[in-house]
């Protein structure tokens, strides 16, 4: 099955570089900004928000492809995803132990 | 059936060396969701980042079916007996 192989492509992969790069902070989530679906990705979008940067969200739930390219792209099991600078920033729990509230 | 808080335990124990491990099921059973507070000498010289990509890689298997994990801690020795003292304020009775 497609489970057993890497969805990370070389054409996705490089991608994934243009998205992530697109905008100084990019976060990869469940939902949306204005209607975020998981509670992990709620508090990340607060956060964002209450420290008034723009930022672009995208909805993982809405490609199950990027969804799991992403975990591999990032080395990461989970979503969200935080994106600063073109560089992965953390999950949930390291965005609120690092970003100012 | 997801996964359940002794095999959380024995894959950390037995990938990270711990010290001091906590793990709680926040699932309300299913074995979906845990939180995890982990104090381990692997920590050493790693930032937080790293130190969360360990916890995230040490539980590979259960990640599968986890839907939520949560790293509360992830703490040298050093760094844990320090919190530690900083939350032992003397009492005042």
């Amino acid at each position: 099955s497609l489970r057993c192989f890497s969805a990370l492509t070389p054409e996705l992969k490089t991608t994934l570089d243009k998205v992530v790069t697109s905008h100084k902070v990019v976060l990869f989530m469940k939902g949306t900004k204005e209607f975020p679906q998981c509670g992990f990705s709620n508090t990340v979008v607060q956060i964002l928000k209450s420290l008034n940067v723009p930022f672009e969200t995208l909805n993982i739930l809405e490609n199950e492809l990027l969804r799991q390219a992403l975990k591999d792209y990032s080395n990461w099991p989970t979503f969200p995803q935080l994106y600063i600078d073109g560089e992965f920033f953390g999950g949930c729990d390291i965005t609120v132990g690092k970003l100012p509230l | 059936m997801g996964v359940t808080k002794e095999k959380v335990e024995a894959s950390l124990t037995s990938k990270m060396n711990p010290s001091h491990l906590e793990v709680i099921d926040t699932s309300g059973g299913c074995g979906a969701s845990f939180v995890v507070e982990i104090v381990s000498e692997q920590f050493e010289g790693k930032r937080l980042l790293e130190r969360h990509r360990m916890v995230n890689s040490a539980l590979a298997d259960e990640m599968k079916e986890i839907h939520a994990l949560s790293i509360k801690k992830a703490l040298t020795p050093a760094q844990w007996d320090q919190q530690k003292e900083s939350n032992n304020t003397p009492s005042a009775s």
